[in-house]
């Protein structure tokens, strides 16, 4: 079954990005998930990691309703059938 | 989203920017620069650290922009900010083997030879581009330097903010960061030596050290490139020789700290800077908004406050964030974290209000758009043009003129956001 990932609204004028991109397969990680995102919306990758592979600091990933910020990072593992959200975390001034 | 003002800039007329914490704001005026149009903010809640204008093609405006969430990106305008290049147009990253990401865009630089554009960035890094700031390439020779593990961040964080092509040799380039203080290549990038023989640094047991130094803005005049001045993290200074020994000169003024320093587009003698009480206290001194102008190299400066708030005037004007146009009477440009914008059309004699109310001005900068020598300058009352003035625009300018009427918008242009 499908994973689905969510785009927010502001990456979504992106080349071949919109708003929700399905990706076929089954992945081990939310890492080998991303991996696949990118080969279908490759701009996408710089607006939500660093050049040095970690998630942007004020980018949050949530694997159905939980923040990959508390179940293991990138490493989280990716049940079929779910969502992927990438949203802008609360943040700023 | 606000609704994003567009501004028609004409030929002729003076293009001023304003990067703040929340987008860039455009302004024009003509030659007399009294009344001042407004548009923006492009890039609504964005920080932009970085403008540039690069006229050796015809008009380009360049922005290094910080959204907040997603990163920092640099992008361009070919027709004076009615669209700007989209955010995958330029490739201004780390390579993946740097071990480092992109920060912030400090400082956006157009090179002396066509076409070349450098840009300083957080962590402290130089990358230089040839086609007008779509490809970029890291400056290995000052990324690998061994002196970087000793760069460390100061408050605004460890920023290369500085860069200086030497006008008439392409391979002498000079930086300057905070910390490390200046460095320079005379090979095109590949070598670097620092070059801060005298400027003191307060805050290490060793006052004087071959690097490591705070400086906060080097400037320096195309028709004297030997000579450079140096706002440093308390000091201010002169060299003569291209940066190898620098001299104090801060006599005359209420205080040696600050962040801002530009130099006169005519005569090399002359250089802005805005001081701030100390370290401790980074406001205006006294409560008073005063630009301070030497027209002798740095051996006296005076201040300039005519129009300038001079009660309770609080101010921080942020180290790119005071400029100069082509024009003769200079204009003078300079915005405040609180906001305002204020300019003058007589080369700093007096001033007046732009904008207020804006997000905090991080960066200005302006622009004659087309040839500055054929903009026609009525004299404002007492204002005299310099007497060094130059007669011939730069080569830059004249490039802009004649590819003016061949100026089509950006490639894969968009509106900002």
């Amino acid at each position: 079954m499908p994973v689905r990932v969510r785009l927010p609204a502001i990456l979504r004028d992106l080349p071949g990005a919109r708003a929700t991109v399905e990706l076929s397969g089954a992945f081990d990680s939310v890492s080998d998930a991303l991996d696949a995102l990118w080969r279908e919306v490759p701009a996408v990758r710089d607006r939500v990691l660093t050049e040095t592979g970690e998630v942007r600091e004020h980018v949050q990933l949530f694997v159905g309703m939980e923040s990959i910020r508390f179940t293991g990072g990138l490493a989280t593992a990716v049940p079929e059938n779910t969502e992927i959200h990438i949203v802008p975390a609360v943040s700023g001034g | 989203m606000p609704t994003v003002r567009d501004l028609r800039v004409r030929q002729g007329q003076v293009l001023l920017m304003a990067g703040t914490s929340k987008g860039v704001f455009l302004f024009a005026a003509g030659p007399k620069r009294e009344k001042w149009e407004r548009g923006g903010p492009h890039f609504a809640g964005s920080p932009a650290y970085a403008l540039g204008h690069d006229a050796t093609q015809g008009d380009r405006l360049l922005a290094g922009v910080e959204n907040p969430f997603y990163g920092p990106t640099l992008r361009w305008s070919d027709d004076l900010g009615r669209t700007w290049s989209e955010e995958t147009a330029s490739t201004l990253k780390f390579p993946e083997d740097a071990g480092v990401s992109l920060k912030r865009i400090w400082q956006i630089e157009p090179g002396s030879r066509n076409g070349t554009i450098y840009a300083g960035v957080e962590p402290s890094a130089l990358f230089v581009s040839h086609d007008r700031g779509a490809n970029w390439e890291l400056v290995r020779g000052l990324f690998d330097h061994p002196h970087r593990p000793q760069w460390t961040p100061g408050n605004g964080g460890q920023c290369l903010h500085t860069v200086l092509p030497h006008p008439s040799d392409p391979m002498q380039i000079t930086v300057a960061m905070s910390t490390g203080g200046v460095y320079r290549s005379e090979d095109g990038g590949r070598n670097w030596r620092p070059r801060n023989n005298g400027v003191r640094v307060d805050f290490m047991p060793d006052k004087y050290p071959e690097f490591g130094q705070c400086v906060h803005k080097v400037v320096r005049h195309a028709s004297r490139p030997a000579t450079l001045f140096l706002q440093n993290h308390g000091g201010l200074y002169r060299s003569d020789d291209n940066g190898d020994t620098w001299r104090d000169i801060a006599k005359g003024v209420p205080s040696d700290f600050g962040f801002c320093m530009a130099s006169h587009p005519h005569d090399p003698d002359v250089v802005y800077i805005v001081p701030l009480e100390a370290s401790l206290f980074r406001c205006t001194p006294e409560g008073k908004l005063r630009v301070y102008r030497t027209r002798d190299g740095g051996k006296s400066w005076e201040p300039l406050s005519k129009g300038l708030p001079q009660k309770d005037a609080n101010e921080v004007v942020l180290r790119d964030a005071l400029s100069v146009d082509r024009l003769n009477p200079a204009g003078v440009y300079f915005g405040t974290r609180s906001g305002k914008v204020y300019a003058s059309a007589d080369g700093g004699s007096s001033w007046r209000l732009v904008a207020d109310g804006l997000p905090p001005v991080l960066c200005v900068r302006a622009a004659v758009i087309g040839a500055p020598a054929k903009a026609r300058v009525p004299h404002a009352r007492g204002a005299k043009p310099t007497r060094k003035s130059a007669s011939r625009p730069p080569a830059r300018a004249k490039a802009s003129a004649s590819a003016a009427a061949k100026r089509k918008p950006a490639r894969r242009a968009s509106r900002s956001r």
